[in-house]
């Protein structure tokens, strides 16, 4: 049987037919949206590699089923971006080499938006280690991801006081 | 993963009958489901899909002082609920020590409290499983099995529980309301689980189609909201699943203790509540030697079920800190890592 969803994925409307119930966010995102940017660790909700945003929440897409998701608002990691103009978070990573390989990368970038909105770890490093601990990074570049989150945080901060002022 | 067929009911009512069927589940975040459906470990011919029902996401205070919390509320929302944390600090440092942060935004209340047993064996279609396949054997008896049960547990499975939320919740006398074929019904939530015996297929007081709607907290939950603290030992100190947990729960009058919860995560096949142990704690005067006689007390009946003798004497000793820590006040804040045994405690007294 054959079932019809309808996702918003970066900013637009796309309508899917799905003939097996199941696939997961994460296989419709790289396999029918050739988004693969998303990356497929372990597949088991235990690295984090998969992280997007649904519905401005993180969540691990290997363990989400598509079908169960019609009228989600998702976000990836493509389309957090501006054209050139690279996401504050996306910076950061750069500016305090946040990766090594770069395979966890999308994860940790999208789990730390997410982070950051839910707002319960602020600019405390350790709450920020313990707030990202769904993110598996197999070449050790934790110091860095800390160090680009803060400084994300510490700007995002920064615009809210100058909005605020 | 075995093909399924996927139904999305409209109402509770059409969920029960559509669940009610041979073969069908539950499915609401999906996060345990899916993963045993990936490794073959569950193989449902039909996910009854709960997610889009109405009215599960609330947390409501009731008339009687109680909370009502709906089965679809997700882990993070309840525990980031202020006024929720405020009130239940145990059960909110609960919640955020389990899972991570990806999986607390999805993972719901009613999935927490039926999530699997996170045995090895069970998972790994390969071994003998007497939960996943009766009569097979049970193959983590003679295996590897530090992190399995020291009470409760039957030579056909030595398996445990892995909530953190359940264990105070249980501490806390939570209620557990069920949709069935016969209408609404309700159980303590220490009657869900069952212990295996001969039968540890058969893990909740359950029946095909029953739908849990709502977990709710009678009012005297709320009376030990001053000294409340769940911690829980694990591998490493975030996102991993507890070898031994312990949430503990004073109300504290007069420099006595009026009455103390105290419940046990970790060491057998559903949250563990140490009711002789919060007898030993009623009326006295919260010291170390009172703890200890209370931790004695709520492992006299442990044994080892391989080679776990060693989280018998860690549980006594996660009582006694959980105890001093819940005396000693529910901070302010959750700590940065929560419910961890190793973060700075001030003035506690090292167990």
């Amino acid at each position: 049987m054959n079932h019809s969803i309808s996702l918003t994925v970066n900013g637009a409307r796309r309508d899917f037919v799905l003939d097996d119930p199941r696939v997961t966010l994460l296989d419709l995102l790289r396999e029918r949206l050739h988004l693969t940017g998303t990356k497929k660790g372990c597949d088991r909700g235990q690295c984090g590699a998969c992280t997007i945003l649904v519905d401005g929440k993180r969540i691990n897409s290997c363990l989400a089923l598509a079908i169960s998701h019609e009228g989600a608002d998702i976000v990836t990691i493509e389309g957090v971006a501006r054209g050139d103009q690279l996401h504050p978070v996306q910076a950061a990573f750069i500016a305090h080499d946040g990766f090594q390989c770069g395979f966890c990368t999308p994860g940790q970038i999208m789990s730390a938006i997410g982070m950051m909105q839910e707002a319960q770890a602020g600019n405390d490093p350790e709450r920020i280690r313990e707030c990202m601990s769904g993110n598996l990074c197999r070449c050790g570049a934790y110091a860095g991801i800390v160090d680009a989150v803060l400084e994300a945080q510490a700007g995002a901060d920064e615009t809210n006081r100058r909005r605020s002022a | 993963m075995k093909q399924f067929d996927y139904v999305r009911p409209a109402t509770v009512a059409e969920a029960v009958a559509a669940a009610a069927q041979p073969g069908a589940t539950y499915l609401a975040a999906g996060t345990n489901l899916l993963d045993l459906m990936k490794g073959n470990v569950s193989r449902p011919d039909r996910l009854v899909d709960v997610t889009h029902l109405d009215g599960l996401d609330r947390i409501e205070r009731l008339a009687d002082g109680a909370l009502r919390i709906g089965a679809l509320v997700s882990n993070a929302a309840l525990a980031h609920d202020a006024e929720f944390a405020k009130s239940y600090p145990a059960i909110a440092e609960a919640l955020l020590s389990g899972a991570s942060a990806q999986l607390r935004n999805v993972a719901t209340v009613g999935g927490n409290l039926l999530q699997r047993t996170r045995c090895a064996y069970f998972y790994d279609t390969a071994s003998r499983c007497n939960k996943r396949e009766a009569g097979s054997g049970c193959d983590a008896r003679d295996g590897e099995n530090r992190a399995h049960a020291v009470l409760g547990w039957s030579e056909s499975c030595i398996a445990t529980h892995p909530s953190d939320f359940c264990v105070p919740l249980v501490a806390l006398d939570a209620i557990v309301e069920i949709e069935g074929k016969n209408g609404r019904r309700e159980i303590p939530l220490d009657e869900l689980h069952r212990l295996p015996g001969n039968t540890p297929g058969r893990e909740s007081a359950l029946e095909p189609g029953d739908l849990i709607v709502a977990v709710r907290l009678p009012a005297a939950a709320r009376g030990f909201a001053a000294h409340a603290r769940y911690l829980k030992v694990r591998e490493r100190t975030s996102y991993a699943f507890a070898i031994v947990s312990a949430a503990a729960a004073l109300r504290i009058e007069n420099g006595k203790i009026a009455e103390a919860r105290l419940a046990l995560g970790g060491v057998a096949a559903k949250p563990w509540r140490a009711r002789a142990a919060e007898d030993i704690l009623k009326g006295v005067a919260p010291t170390a030697d009172v703890f200890q006689e209370a931790a004695w007390r709520a492992l006299s009946d442990a044994k080892p079920s391989g080679d776990n003798a060693y989280k018998i004497e860690l549980a006594r000793r996660i009582v006694v800190r959980t105890l001093t820590l819940a005396a000693a006040g529910t901070p302010a804040r959750i700590p940065a890592l929560p419910a961890s045994p190793f973060a700075s405690t001030s003035g506690a007294i090292h167990a």
